[in-house]
């Protein structure tokens, strides 16, 4: 598939999760059980894109030394933890891993 | 009633103050995919079709990684599977709209927007209360186009030794602040972490992301059930 193809296919599934909510969705479709679970749904994905970028390195092998990722990345979480702040989390994550590797 | 421009106008004031993470997204996003290889135009068709911060990282994520076409379509789908949550509240607002209304607000409707538009559509009862969520969207689409073109044009002056690769983690870990202090959330973060972390050269296709997030859906449903179990 050409990179293009690609780019609109992804393009059609992001549109059509959304424009399904909108005109086919209706209030009685999800009881609360349902509710609750799909709302873990960002903790569920997101460290799976997570992990592995900051576990593995490009081989695909675990890298726990010389690996300024993984203290960056602790950093990040106790600044989002302390401040639950968006910018203050990616700017504390990449000022520790900046400084780690060029010092 | 309000004038359309007016409730317009509400809704880009609502959703402004949000917007300001999407700038760091939108230029590390525009950065990255030049850096992986795709062209400008390319990089730029991304923004205008996809329209979707984290759809369009994953892309780049997988892309990168050499996952195959279907793979980077259903981790895409995955991702997206978050905003079926938000139909139940916000389609009943929306029920008397237009076909045409409709299609143009679902490819506005992100996160930010929806959040913001959400309490404003439950307080109000006025027909035109859907500009607000037009005027959000399209605050967003102004600031996301603009940030991902900077983004390519920093990212031909942006050297590789930055590792702005590690943004991308870190982006989606800043995503997810708001679950790092509930305990149901943190095993589950962890849990699909570990899976796609160890399942990364195991489960085939580069399918890891899928999987992860299955596995941690599967945990997160035992637990929410265990806890009422013993409330």
């Amino acid at each position: 598939m050409n990179d293009w193809a690609l780019i609109i296919y992804c393009g059609l599934i992001t549109f059509f999760t959304r424009f399904s909510m909108i005109a086919l969705l209706k209030k009685e479709m999800f009881n609360d059980r349902v509710r609750e679970v799909l709302s873990y749904v960002p903790s569920a994905i997101f460290p799976a894109i997570i992990f592995p970028a900051v576990f593995l390195d490009e081989m695909g092998f675990l890298q726990f030394e010389n690996n300024p990722k993984i203290l960056a990345s602790i950093i990040a979480v106790i600044i989002g933890i302390l401040s639950k702040n968006i910018i203050a989390t990616i700017v504390a994550g990449l000022a520790v891993y900046w400084f780690l590797i060029f010092i | 009633m309000k004038s359309n421009l007016k409730v317009f106008f509400k809704g880009v004031i609502d959703v402004s103050p949000l917007m300001i993470p999407v700038v760091p997204f939108g230029l590390i996003f525009g950065v990255l995919a030049i850096d992986i290889g795709f062209t400008p135009f390319e990089t730029m068709g991304m923004s205008l079709i996809i329209f979707g911060g984290a759809s369009q990282i994953v892309l780049l994520q997988l892309f990168s990684g050499g996952a195959s076409s279907l793979v980077i379509i259903s981790s895409v789908g995955a991702v997206n599977s978050r905003h079926l949550l938000y139909g139940a509240v916000v389609s009943e607002h929306l029920s008397d709209l237009k076909l045409t209304w409709k299609i143009i607000i679902s490819y506005f409707l992100i996160d930010q927007a929806f959040a913001r538009s959400n309490e404003y559509l439950k307080k109000n009862k006025e027909k035109n209360k859907y500009f607000h969520l037009i005027g959000g969207g399209a605050t967003c689409w102004v600031v996301w186009q603009s940030t991902t073109f900077l983004g390519i044009i920093l990212g031909a002056a942006i050297p590789d030794k930055l590792g702005l690769s590690f943004a991308v983690p870190l982006t989606f870990l800043a995503l997810l602040v708001n679950d790092f202090r509930k305990l149901v959330n943190v095993v589950v973060i962890i849990i699909s972490g570990l899976v796609a972390t160890f399942g990364f050269n195991f489960i085939p296709y580069k399918a890891y992301v899928i999987v992860a997030a299955l596995v941690g859906l599967f945990v997160a449903m035992i637990l929410t059930k265990m806890i009422k179990k013993y409330e």
